[in-house]
């Protein structure tokens, strides 16, 4: 699949640039003099552009479906939430939120998430792209033993 | 037919938008044949007992290499206009160093979180709510990150431009890497595996 993005579009999979998107599109809506004014969304906005209309979002789309089709397929989908014995509900949806806020702010940070920077980056033999990928590795070894509690 | 086809006008922007959907439709459908729509099955890696995330990552990194080396090599592909993310070294340590620990309390990242929340895993839901939330956060607090953000900037660079080496000799690299890593890793899985049965005789955890 990543080979055909490359083949088909010239870039890459990226899944963090939808969340960015997303936020655009929500703060223009809501308050747009204010989106306007933040230079990391801003870019987004240049030009009339709308944020939604961004090939990541579309992809997005696709990897809902897609997961759905699949999950479905295999009897998979079902509502639940994932976590160890040992932890709450309420624990878990903390540490759940905590850590894709901290994912989205790495990954704004890097340029790009697991996807688009360690996937993509990767297979072209980006250098901040290996980089990325050794440190990903490095910060969730060295957080895994503090974790334990809510997946153990 | 050169590839990529986009730069090449095969088709326009709007095709694009389709072409985007359709990849999508096979990169999820790929994560969650994966299993990794389960956080713990995702988590598993960071406590070694399986070491899924890094076979499907590498398995992934290395088709795409090979493919586009390939591809590339017999002139059908013109690598120069496949879109490579600028290197910004420091940020980029730091980002991932955070992302990592994110990926250990969240049990996601943002694409198999996506693929969670499409097979019904609440927590997903809630950790999308973080992504946002965090995105907002590093929008408000841009002016103070930007020093950071935008610290060693290197421009698009390649780890064969960056060391000089040959782009083939660093492919062959990548792939003896891959293989001495899958080795280990399935070596690790045993250990790990080994050790729990050694605990549950002994009546311990």
């Amino acid at each position: 699949m990543l080979l055909a993005a490359f083949v088909f579009v010239g870039r890459g999979l990226g899944a963090s640039g939808a969340v960015t998107a997303v936020v655009t599109a929500g703060l223009q809506a809501v308050a747009p003099d204010h989106a306007q004014s933040l230079e990391w969304l801003s870019g987004r906005l240049a030009g009339g552009e709308r944020p939604l209309k961004d090939w990541l979002v579309f992809e997005g789309m696709g990897v809902f479906l897609g997961a759905l089709i699949s999950g479905l397929l295999a009897r998979r989908a079902v509502i639940m939430v994932e976590k160890g014995p040992r932890v709450s509900t309420r624990g878990r949806m903390a540490g759940a939120f905590a850590g894709g806020a901290l994912m989205s702010i790495g990954a704004a940070f890097a340029l790009g998430c697991t996807s688009g920077q360690a996937l993509t980056g990767g297979a072209l033999l980006n250098l901040g792209s290996w980089a990325f990928m050794l440190m990903v590795f490095a910060g969730a070894y060295a957080v895994a033993a503090f974790m334990r509690w809510q997946w153990r | 037919m050169m590839a990529p086809f986009l730069k090449y006008d095969v088709f326009g922007s709007e095709t694009s938008l389709v072409v985007a959907f359709l990849i999508g439709l096979g990169f999820g459908f790929a994560l969650e044949r994966a299993g990794f729509g389960s956080a713990r099955k995702l988590v598993s890696q960071f406590y070694l007992n399986d070491l899924a995330v890094f076979k499907v990552m590498f398995t992934a990194i290395i088709t795409a290499m090979l493919g586009v080396t390939y591809l590339s090599w017999i002139g059908v592909l013109n690598l120069s206009l496949v879109y490579l993310v600028p290197t910004f070294l420091l940020p980029q340590v730091v980002g991932g160093l955070i992302l990592g620990a994110g990926f250990v309390v969240g049990g996601y990242c943002p694409g198999t979180a996506l693929a969670a929340t499409a097979t019904g895993r609440m927590d997903a839901i809630v950790y999308g709510l973080g992504l946002y939330a965090g995105t907002f956060l590093f929008a408000e607090l841009y002016p103070l990150i930007k020093p950071l953000h935008t610290a060693t900037p290197m421009g698009q660079v390649t780890i064969p431009q960056y060391f000089s080496l040959s782009y083939g000799v660093v492919v062959f690299a990548v792939v003896l890497m891959a293989i001495g890593g899958f080795a280990g890793a399935g070596w690790v899985e045993k250990w790990m595996a080994a050790r729990k049965e050694l605990n549950v005789v002994a009546g311990g955890q």
